[in-house]
Parts: C-alpha cells; structure tokens; sequence
C-alpha cells in the first residue's frame, strides 16, 4: 500500500482544517472497507487519512420518537440494527444495513461511509431518499445542510467541496401509519453487491387503505442512487391496488438509465426496477398494515 | 523510510506496544510485527474472511484495520484461545466434526464463531450460517463448519 499519514481527529473543525490544507490527497477514515481497499489497489491517491471515530457528533445515534433519527456519519452498520426503535422507526434503512457485506463488514462500515464512498449502487442510499434524510456538512465556512438526493453526483463523487465533510445525517420522525423496504436483486442469498436495489417508503391514511404520500429510490440503475420523483408523486392519494403499483413501477422504470455490465444487462436492469418497484411499496405497505 | 507511530494496545489480554507505519494493516501489525500468524492473508479487500479478529467486542476483518486505528482497543486473536493444555470448545468441536481440511480459513471461521456465540449462546442453524457468510472455505461445503458451531451451542446451554 502506498505510504500515507495517520491523524486521529478529535474535533469537526480539526478535521476540516485538515480536508481544507490537503484537499483531494486528505480522505475521512470511518470504517475504511472501501477507503483501505481502494488505497491498497491504487484506485485512490492518499497522503493522509483523518480517522473521525473519536469526533462526538460524527458518532452521534440518538433517536426520538418527536425528532427522529441523528446519524453520525461513522456509525457501524451493527449499532443501528441493535436499537430496537430504530428497526420500528425505519426498517427500509435497517433492511439495508443487515445486507451490507457479512458481520465482521458490518462491524465496521457505516451508513456515512456507503453515502461518501457514492457508489450507483450503495445499499443504504435509496432508503436515506425515501426516509428524506438529509446531510450535515461541516466545512471551512461552517455547516450546512443537504437533502441526501443531492449528495451523491457521479459514481465516487459527492457534492462536498474543499474541506468539507459529512457529519451526520438526521431523518425526520416516521408519520404514523407510515413505514418503509429495502430489497434488492443479487444472485445469491448474501454477500454481493446490487445488480438492482429499490427503497420505498409509504404513509397511509387511518384506514390503512389509500396512498397518503410515498417515495422511492433506485440504485445500480444510473450514475447515481436515483429519486424516482414523478412514480413517488403519482402514488399520492391513490388507493392501495395493483393498478397504481404498477403505474408508479412503470414510471420508476422510465427514469432508470442503466449500464450492460458483469452484473446484468441494461435490460434485466430496466425490468428488475419494476419488479422490485412493486415489491419494495408492497413491503412497505404491508409493514403499515402488520403495525397494531 | 515512512515513520512509524508507537501503538499501545491489548492483545489476548496483555498489553502490547508496538511501532508500525500509517499503511500497515492490524494484520500486517499482527503477523510480521507481533508473529502472531493465526490470522491469515486471503483476499487481503473483505472477501474472505480469513484475517477475521475481534476487536473490541466486534468482529472485524484484520486487513481492513490500520494498525495504528487499534490504540488503546482490545484484540483478540485465535491465538488467546487455547489454555496452554485444553483446546477451546470451539477447536474441540471444528476437530470432532472434521470442519476443516486444509486449514487456512479456519482461524477465520473459529474467530467468528466465537463473536458470535459470545453475543448468542444458541444460535439457530440460520443465523449461524447467516453470521458466517462473510468467511469463505474451499473445502469443506461449510455443512462441517455449521455443525461444529451446533454442537458448541448445544453444548454450552445443555
């Protein structure tokens, strides 16, 4: 592995310093599963790595039924399956950080990490679109905020500029008769990456019955993690039935631009976003309706 | 020469000092710094599982830990797990059961075996080869492997 530095922030502003002095060369270390793998294979240039496990409010998890959900952005993926209102709260999000790597990745890679390292087809991406998480930035000039759907702007790019980082991310409290889905498609039963992933979230009215509001988010279709903005839209006031699952799966299709690659054709792309369109909404609303 | 950073850590339960450079793995750290060969290079990216250690509590994969990460944390190795005289029932059991064949992996496969029974005494058959996904054996179709992790439950809350 190419030779770099080492320095264990203690503060966001001491970190941000370092990103704003180093700029491309410095990356933020969390868990490291793709950073040290892309360091090691020389897909990446690094001088220094700037591990924030030891920063407080990157390592923040606090949930609270009125105010939902503060992520820090170094969380392990086995801290946040561990609380059980959390798994009540967003199961689209718990259903993708149970199926990121096996257990020993999941002690150590993170929701942030998946979001920064911007792959198209990054697991815990589309439930962050559907839960409208949205991103806390620090950087040289102070923090601001983004709605994750914008974050991620090409495979491995994000929209942080110079010194900037991703602190956390906080989720809005779950409506009630709301819940979410995370599945995607793989070969094999575990350990793989998305050929297809589909997220959706759903709010019912009290009788269980008819579309308040969704969302739904794509990965591995297009450059980025998608927000299927106009299939979300349509599914609003509709009554729950196949007619308008199928329509907001069509609509999701029609967005999606998918590559041909080892993984899967362009085509079994485009047809598995509309299967699992359908079964991601499915999966949500029966969720809404198994909760009492 | 790169410089190297002086790092304090527990392995096995004793205190450990040593230097290693930013770039050095925890499995680089373990096995050419420390000799502690149990561990094993596989994939050297978080396919394999066969440098699995656990640290602090948690199962990891050693080649996607700096060594420089482990200050002041706890890892336990393969090593730590026998008494000088007595396997550990986990050994026991990979041996009566024949889980293994060429060996490599197997340090792996018994580190993470022991996370996970340490989190969860008695597991069922799923969430044991669930847990073991991550860790990749050639030889023995995992069937020996899950059923050695069996028995070592059945074992243990008998």
């Amino acid at each position: 592995m190419q030779d770099f530095s080492y320095v264990s922030a203690q503060t966001v502003p001491e970190a941000v310093a370092l990103l704003d002095e180093k700029g491309e060369k410095a990356r933020i270390l969390a868990g490291g599963t793709d950073l040290i793998v892309q360091v090691r294979e020389a897909r990446r240039d690094v001088d220094l790595m700037i591990d924030v496990k030891s920063i407080p409010e990157v390592n923040v998890l606090n949930y609270d039924a009125n105010a939902g959900l503060t992520l820090g952005a170094a969380v392990e993926c086995y801290k946040i399956y561990a609380v059980d209102a959390i798994c009540d709260a967003y199961p689209g999000l718990v259903d993708a950080t149970k199926i990121i790597g096996g257990t020993a990745i999941q002690g150590r890679a993170g929701v942030g990490g998946n979001l920064c390292n911007a792959s198209p087809a990054a697991d815990c991406i589309p439930p962050l679109i559907v839960l409208n998480a949205t991103c806390v930035i620090a950087g040289p000039n102070g923090e601001r905020e983004l709605p994750v759907e914008q974050f991620c702007t090409a495979p491995g790019q994000t929209a942080l500029e110079k010194g900037e980082m991703l602190v956390s991310m906080k989720i809005p409290a779950p409506a009630s008769n709301s819940s979410s889905f995370y599945l995607r498609f793989i070969p094999r039963n575990e350990m793989d990456i998305a050929v297809v992933g589909a997220g959706a979230s759903v709010t019912l009215d009290d009788a269980k019955q008819t579309i308040v509001s969704a969302r739904i988010g794509l990965a591995a279709v297009a450059p980025t993690p998608l927000f299927a903005e106009e299939a979300s839209a349509l599914l609003a006031g509709r009554e729950v039935s196949d007619a308008a699952i199928d329509e907001a799966a069509q609509a999701a299709q029609a967005i999606a631009r998918p590559i041909s690659d080892m993984r899967g054709t362009a085509e079994q792309r485009t047809h598995l976003v509309g299967v699992l369109t359908r079964r991601a909404l499915n999966g949500a609303i029966q969720r809404v309706r198994d909760t009492a | 020469m790169a410089r190297k950073s002086h790092v304090q850590t527990t392995i096995n339960g004793e205190t450990v000092e040593f230097l290693c450079e930013s770039r050095q793995s925890l499995l680089e750290v373990l096995r050419d710094e420390l000799h502690l060969t149990g561990a094993k290079e596989g994939c050297n990216n978080g396919n394999c599982g066969a440098c699995s250690v656990i640290l602090d509590g948690r199962l990891v994969n050693s080649c996607l830990v700096l060594g420089v990460e482990t200050e002041g944390k706890s890892v336990e190795t393969i090593e730590g797990l026998a008494e000088p005289d007595k396997l550990h029932p986990i050994q026991d059991a990979f041996l009566e059961n024949a889980a293994l064949q060429c060996g490599i992996c197997t340090p792996g496969f018994i580190m993470s075996a022991k996370a996970l029974l340490d989190s969860n005494p008695n597991p069922t058959e799923h969430e044991i080869r669930y847990w073991l996904a991550g860790n990749l054996c050639r030889c023995t179709g995992y069937d020996k492997i899950v059923k050695a992790v069996l028995d070592v439950a059945k074992e243990t809350s008998a």
